[in-house]
């Protein structure tokens, strides 16, 4: 009796046949202004949305995040117009700092993940700086795929969470 | 571990291990052996017979350990248990002599015997294998000591040396896994770290869930663990003490964010991607003299370093063709080798413990797959595909590779998945509630 089982750590040719889900990186163009996104006010308390020097304003008005496309960090159209709005409400209010937020959404690898949402809150702080705002008021991290806003697994949440976000708070991070 | 008697009765011969190396033909009449290289998918039938109690406090113990022992063995997909309730002998003295017509009757082909004494929280286990349809004992009996607390890594040692006399390969079951054990909903995930047995036993959680905790990596000896915590707001890498779970941060040098840390063969140069202004390079660690190296120095995002298990050589992925690769360069830095050319985007590069492959993760028409690849690039083989499949880790015989697996939608859970190399055996690991980035230490002293 033979009873040397031989067990196949070993498949040759283990072939897994194209997959036939739709290529997400066809659609969509994947860019957009983010004005008007976000939860509201709640999250920075402090004044209202009718007084243009408030938090609140900032978010809600200029808006406080761009979006990217896919794998990308290029700083699109739309995205300039809300970023050339941070960086006048910036200037008129100095007595705020700023971390820029970058993102990515759930389709990559996590560390790759990270660095690409870097790429993207160091373009928007390379942004910013370009249009006066002093570098010192500027910090950037990155969140890679970890927070993402959206949640479902398409494309329309996949293009809301690939952005950055300019959180500002009162403070000194040094002068401006 | 102490021999118990005799001489080594079933040695086996060493045949050559090479993963690519063609089955060596086995004899009609040859050892009980599982050639772990190529072709068949058949388990190798055994029993394991309630291990015998020599202390009256032993009798629980003599049951849990024999279950332990199966589970391990039928969890590699190699082996398959005859239930005790087709047992016809049954084994009520370790010492007594093996009825082998009993066990060929119900076609056991090995055979694995035990006692256990239980003296205040010490546990004393014996163990023996025997060769059925020929007749003999496999190596001699061994003897493990531990304490009651212990009992499930006495388990898993009896399992090692069992797998390891049949397959000729090291055993993994004596082994334990580092990963971020996750609550909550997608939007509001909550991550800690967490320390398990490779079998997901012992759940020992590390960290509280106040801040992201990210990609545990154990040192080659298992006592200390790297990873990224933003405890201060921004990524930076910490060191923990595994046995009192002491940490500090890691004197990485300058830069923003500080992620994706690895130790090298030696236990004390840690590799890691450092990122300024928004672009991501390797640097390397000597934790002895706190001196950082820069390995590489390019516009494109380089991390996810891993050492050659020789130390000479380091793997790590860059988009530097414009596009997520694999590269391998030397331990100084310098020139970088791509390694991987097929359709998509490769990251997440581990080099086996064994040196002879890669592990990797590979992004393609909207799938992900864990996929290995020897050290040159060539014979890439997809191991898994599904919606997101990512961060692999090996077994310390560098024949399994466990990975984290999400599922899809506003649901998405993720889970730690095991898979044998060849792609079989795709089963997943019990965990308590949802967990990701697993990190496989050594095996145990």
């Amino acid at each position: 009796m033979n009873f040397s089982t031989k067990a196949a750590l070993l498949l040759a040719g283990l072939s897994l046949a194209a997959c036939t889900n739709p290529d997400r990186f066809d659609s969509a163009d994947g860019y957009g202004n983010g004005a008007g996104y976000g939860a509201g006010a709640g999250a920075y308390g402090d004044g209202s949305a009718s007084d243009p020097s408030s938090p609140a304003y900032f978010q809600q008005t200029v808006g406080d995040r761009v979006l990217f496309a896919v794998d990308q960090s290029t700083i699109s159209a739309e995205a300039q117009y809300t970023l050339d709005g941070q960086a006048d409400w910036l200037m008129r209010n100095t007595d705020y700092v700023s971390v820029i937020e970058g993102h990515a959404d759930e389709q990559g690898t996590r560390e790759y993940n990270l660095a690409l949402g870097a790429r993207r809150a160091n373009a928007v702080r390379e942004y910013l700086i370009s249009k006066g705002v002093s570098a010192a008021r500027l910090k950037t991290v990155s969140y890679g795929k970890e927070r993402p806003i959206e949640i479902c697994s398409e494309e329309a949440c996949y293009a809301k969470n690939r952005r950055a976000v300019t959180t500002i708070a009162a403070g000194a991070m040094g002068t401006s | 571990m102490s021999k118990i008697t005799g001489p080594l009765t079933g040695l086996l011969a060493a045949a050559s291990l090479a993963l690519m190396t063609p089955a060596v033909a086995t004899a009609q009449s040859g050892p009980l052996r599982i050639e772990i290289t190529d072709g068949v998918i058949e388990p190798m039938p055994y029993a394991v017979p309630d291990f015998v109690p020599e202390s009256g406090a032993a009798t629980e113990m003599a049951q849990q350990l024999a279950r332990v022992v199966a589970e391990d063995l039928s969890g590699t997909g190699l082996f398959r248990e005859i239930p005790a309730s087709a047992h016809i002998s049954r084994i009520t003295s370790f010492s007594s002599p093996v009825q082998y017509a009993d066990w060929k009757a119900i076609n056991a082909q090995a055979l694995i015997t035990g006692a256990v004494s239980v003296q205040g929280d010490r546990v004393t286990v014996k163990f023996r294998v025997y060769d059925v349809f020929s007749g003999k004992e496999l190596g001699s009996g061994l003897q493990f000591a531990g304490t009651t607390a212990g009992w499930r890594r006495m388990a898993h040692k009896v399992a090692d040396a069992v797998y390891s006399r049949i397959t000729g390969e090291g055993g993994y079951f004596d082994s334990r896994v580092v990963y971020v054990a996750e609550t909550g909903p997608k939007d509001d995930r909550r991550k800690r770290l967490a320390i398990m047995d490779y079998d997901g036993a012992n759940v020992k959680y590390l960290t509280e869930s106040g801040s992201i905790v990210l990609a545990p990596r154990f040192s080659p000896t298992g006592d200390r663990v790297l990873y990224t915590s933003y405890e201060t707001g921004f990524p930076r890498i910490y060191v923990l003490d595994v046995a009192n779970v002491g940490r500090r941060e890691l004197q990485t040098q300058g830069g923003n964010m500080a992620f994706s840390p690895r130790f090298a063969p030696d236990g004390r140069t840690v590799l890691y991607s450092l990122e300024s202004g928004g672009n991501t390079d390797i640097y390397a660690l000597d934790s002895a003299t706190g001196q950082s190296r820069r390995l590489t120095d390019a516009p494109s995002i380089e991390t996810a370093p891993s050492f050659s298990p020789d130390g000479t050589r380091v793997v790590f992925e860059s988009d530097r063709s414009g596009s997520q690769q694999l590269y391998v360069m030397p331990v100084s830095g310098g020139e970088a080798t791509r390694i991987s050319f097929g359709q998509g985007r490769y990251g997440t590069p581990v080099w086996s413990p064994r040196g002879d492959m890669i592990a990797f993760t590979k992004q393609s028409k909207g799938r992900f797959h864990i996929g290995v690849m020897r050290t040159d690039g060539s014979e890439e083989r997809l191991l898994t595909a599904s919606f997101l499949d990512e961060s692999p880790t090996w077994a310390p015989n560098g024949r399994v590779i466990m990975f984290t697996r999400e599922t899809q939608g506003a649901q998405g859970q993720s889970s730690l998945y095991s898979v044998d190399i060849s792609g079989r055996n795709l089963k997943r690991v019990r965990t308590e509630g949802g967990a990701s980035d697993p990190s496989w230490g050594p095996l145990q002293p």
